[in-house]
């Protein structure tokens, strides 16, 4: 069972190495080994999640044991919160790796390609397991260091623009995060998550801790490119490959920011509220004027993408009402409420965004354009992604039946019961916002009549990119399922468990 | 203390310069400049006065050594640093093959 748990970087990370050297000798190689590999890591990650075992597992690279309870080797640490963003990096990595298999046939050099995007893989597999502060940064810096190139990947003026603003920003983000590292290590002389947790808990240094948590929070907060960090998301989501988009939008920005900062800010610091007040406003924010900056698009990438920043404040503003009232120890119900209704939300926002940019890409592969005015009438001509990218519009704008309605509505539900009134009037109106700005699309891109005069010629998308779509679609309606009991108990409760027994993560792991 | 300040110092001027410069190659040098100012940093976190190269040797075993744990983690900040700024470096040879210059005015074409 625990020599599981390197696979997830193994596997990738053999094959991002694999691809180019073998690529040009053998047919078809790329594509099929890139996809094999990520189907190979759902399975691992669903066998994790259903098989019933004690978390947290730990895994020691090389065996170093600890040294009179102090860990000094490197730990990869899966507990319930990683098992699951593994379960979403590699479903929706392997859809899109799927869906690449024509969408990229176009490109040239698509050997690169599929190495890079098993690279980018590897290292968002690395931050999720790692159990240390550095590796979490390596491996951050792996990802995105491949996703740099990704956004580049069609060299034209605008993909090299986007891509050379998304390192700028990016480059800075990983300093923050590396001075915060730095900072950490000369309180406390230790890089070992669970370690620093227990060191943190004698240290009553405020004004240092205050100032190490605003570096990480604006360094991770870059990564996550939550308003007033945010300028560079649309320009690098809309310029990279479909595919691409869909993996930077509905997994990298969680995995290597979201995830960072919740698992930071739940167990390695000690929660205050003061910090949980600007995570709130953080959240809030960003959901506000990501929809307001969305709705005026006409680039539908481009909207998609500032789609992708109002969403990912309903995730961080759950999280944050959950850690506010863990922190004044308030009802513990309520708390997880908040808690799995972010998580919830994150999960759900990584199948329907991917879906919307799988669309967006089938639009873009028939039609060759990304405006909306230019489109029209695609839904008898394209009529699978027509019904999906319906199906994904409804869950975005939380209509019911699906998933994206239970998950706004736990975490509305969590405002209220958390006197957070103002919050909960504030998700609202952004969801109203959300659908509006959605009927949009679906009225320009695939409803009304077609100025063009080539929209005879269109036809459906080849089998591999209409797969992956349909799956997503079915995902959708599948993860509503996740609000009933039982269910919930089996995938979701268990991350949110290990994000509320803050204080015990450190002992957990050392096993004190 | 001084050092650290300097160290800050070091850093304000690499800030600076990634937030003023319109040219490309000099926004990449205020980004190496930071990066560097932080290693520095990191460096002197370790350091231990009177410290001695921390390697065991017949005589040293009671030495007081500096922390190699800062060394060894500058290095692989030295190398991600090295992917990025080559990176970087890529990107903007070919922006300059693009458009003929390194002049971000000229170069912006994104907006909204």
């Amino acid at each position: 069972m625990k020599a599981l748990i390197p696979l997830f970087v193994i596997l990738p990370l053999a094959a991002a190495f694999l691809i180019p050297i073998f690529a040009g000798k053998v047919r078809g190689f790329d594509k099929y080994l890139a996809s094999t590999v990520m189907l190979s890591t759902v399975v691992f990650s669903l066998w994790l999640l259903f098989v019933p075992e004690p978390y947290p597992l730990i895994y020691k690279i090389g065996g170093w044991e600890p040294v009179n309870g102090i860990p000094i080797g490197l730990y990869f640490v899966l507990d319930g919160l990683t098992v699951f963003m593994l379960c979403i990096i590699s479903v929706v990595g392997f859809l899109s790796a799927f869906y690449s298999i024509n969408y990229i046939a176009k490109f040239t050099g698509e050997k690169y390609f599929y190495a890079l995007f098993c690279l980018m893989v590897t290292g968002m597999n690395g931050v999720v397991l790692a159990g240390d502060l550095f590796n979490l940064f390596v491996f951050l810096e792996i990802s995105v260091i491949a996703s740099y190139a990704l956004v580049a990947f069609g060299i034209e003026k605008q993909e090299l623009e986007a891509s050379f603003k998304y390192q700028v920003m990016g480059g800075l983000a990983s300093l923050l995060i590396v001075l915060g590292i730095a900072m950490l290590y000369w309180q406390t002389k230790t890089l070992n998550i669970a370690d620093i947790a227990l060191v943190l808990e004698g240290v009553n240094d405020k004004k240092f801790m205050l100032f190490t948590q605003f570096l990480l929070l604006a360094g991770f907060g870059l990564k996550a490119a939550l308003i007033p960090f945010h300028a560079w998301l649309p320009d690098a989501h809309s310029s990279a490959p479909s595919p691409i988009s869909a993996m930077l939008s509905g997994v990298l920005i969680k995995a290597i920011g979201i995830y960072a900062i919740i698992r930071l800010f739940f167990n390695m610091f000690m929660l205050s509220t003061d910090i949980a007040w600007v995570i709130i406003v953080l959240g809030s924010l960003s959901m506000i004027f990501g929809v307001f900056l969305a709705i005026g698009q006409w680039d539908l990438k481009r909207l998609l993408a500032y789609h992708s920043i109002s969403q990912m404040g309903y995730v961080i503003l759950g999280t944050g009402i959950g850690m506010l009232i863990l922190a004044r120890g308030g009802d513990l119900k309520v708390a997880s409420l908040a808690i799995a209704g972010g998580l919830f939300h994150l999960v759900n926002h990584a199948v329907f965004k991917g879906l919307l940019f799988l669309n967006a890409g089938a639009i873009e592969y028939r039609t060759g354009t990304r405006k909306l005015q230019e489109m029209g009438g695609l839904s008898e001509k394209m009529p699978i992604t027509s019904a999906t990218s319906l199906s994904a519009s409804m869950a975005i704008s939380g209509i019911p039946p699906f998933n994206g309605f239970f998950s706004k509505l736990l975490i509305i539900v969590a405002a209220v019961l958390g006197k957070f009134y103002l919050l909960a009037l504030f998700a609202v109106i952004v969801s109203i916002i959300t659908l509006a700005s959605f009927m949009k699309v679906q009225k320009y891109a695939f409803y009304g009549s077609s100025l063009r005069r080539e929209i005879e010629k269109i036809k459906e998308v080849p089998f591999a990119m209409s797969f992956s779509m349909i799956v997503m679609a079915l995902l959708c309606l599948a993860l509503s399922l996740l609000i009933f009991p039982g269910i919930r108990e089996t995938i979701l409760m268990p991350a949110v468990e290990s994000l509320m027994n803050m204080g015990n993560y450190g002992v957990e792991i050392l096993g004190y | 203390m001084t050092l650290f300040l300097l160290c800050f110092l070091l850093f304000l001027v690499g800030l600076y310069g990634v937030i003023t410069r319109r040219n490309l190659i000099k926004i990449v040098l205020g980004l190496c400049i930071m990066e560097y100012s932080l290693n520095l940093f990191f460096v002197l976190i370790g350091y231990v006065h009177d410290g001695i190269a921390p390697i065991i040797t017949k005589g040293s075993e009671r030495a007081t050594f500096v922390d190699p744990l800062p060394q060894a983690m500058v290095l692989t900040v030295i190398v991600i640093g090295l992917a990025t700024t080559a990176m970087l470096l890529a990107i903007a040879i070919r922006l300059y093959r693009k458009h003929g210059t390194f002049d971000i005015r000229e170069i912006n074409s994104l907006k909204g």
